[in-house]
């Protein structure tokens, strides 16, 4: 498991989930992306590397630009990600009720 | 259905919150946190140690059907308040996951059922991050499987 380019990796940053924000509404150029913040451009187009690398953004060459795109896929799996951890403890939880149920009954 | 277990993990946050209603009084909720032998039964572990008071501390111990040891987990209770409270430390031997902080309230909501509310605290968010991960991770659901299976003969055993 590459803990360093994985999707929740890449959203634990402020900037980064800044960046998924904006190019949810259309897709940017790393230009105009960059033009929303106050951080220099190589920090940006860092950011937008790790949430390439991590399919969380695709790119698209249009002309001589290239445009971002929202992998609504990725997103997907994050909304998602927390379900198993969920479901582990209902689990453990249901099992803690049966077993109780039955000590009670005793 | 309504959930009944719902996780509350903030971005960027080193907490976790699980809340759970039972359909249990809060005073067999409590037991089942208190008593060895019955954290043994839902847990699919083996406790062997388990000082259900402040200064106190356990241990427990996960095997395979052959006795080969999974996981061994162990923490020092800072309180235990019954019915009411525990704080205690969590930490799973030999993994990079560190100790996290737990803060289980429980509370009575009516004369058959209660409620569980669960503060995990990490040392870093990234900690965090990688223990909300776990189940995804392959080898941890196996053992998870395999803790399913303990727990099931266990059922049939009784």
């Amino acid at each position: 498991m590459n803990l360093r380019r994985d999707v929740f990796q890449a959203i634990a940053d402020p900037t980064r989930r800044a960046i998924l924000l904006l190019v949810a509404s259309q897709s940017m150029t790393a230009g105009s992306i960059a033009s929303n913040f106050d951080t220099a451009r190589p920090t940006v187009s860092k950011h937008l590397q790790i949430l390439t690398e991590c399919e969380l953004l695709t790119q698209e060459q249009n002309g001589r630009e290239i445009y971002y795109h929202l992998n609504p896929n990725k997103m997907k799996e994050i909304a998602e990600f927390i379900e198993p951890f969920r479901k582990m403890w209902d689990d453990r939880f249901n099992k803690l009720e049966t077993v109780m149920k039955k000590y009670k009954s005793k | 259905m309504e959930r009944k277990t719902k996780i509350n993990a903030e971005d960027g946050k080193q907490e976790i919150l699980i809340t759970r209603e039972f359909d249990l009084p809060l005073e067999l909720l409590f037991k089942a946190y208190a008593e060895a032998e019955l954290v043994e039964q839902w847990m699919g572990t083996k406790v062997l140690k388990l000082e259900s008071k402040k200064h106190g501390s356990y241990q427990c111990e996960t095997t395979d059907t052959h006795g080969k040891v999974l996981l061994r987990t162990n923490g020092v209770i800072h309180e235990f308040s019954p019915t009411r409270k525990i704080i205690r430390t969590f930490e799973m031997e030999n993994t990079p996951y560190g100790v996290q902080l737990e803060i289980y309230e429980f509370e009575s909501l009516n004369d058959d059922t209660s409620k569980l509310n669960m503060r995990v605290i990490y040392e870093s968010v990234a900690q965090r991050d990688q223990v909300l991960k776990l189940p995804f991770a392959y080898g941890i659901n196996m053992a998870h499987n395999r803790l399913q299976d303990i727990a099931s003969k266990l059922n049939i055993s009784q």
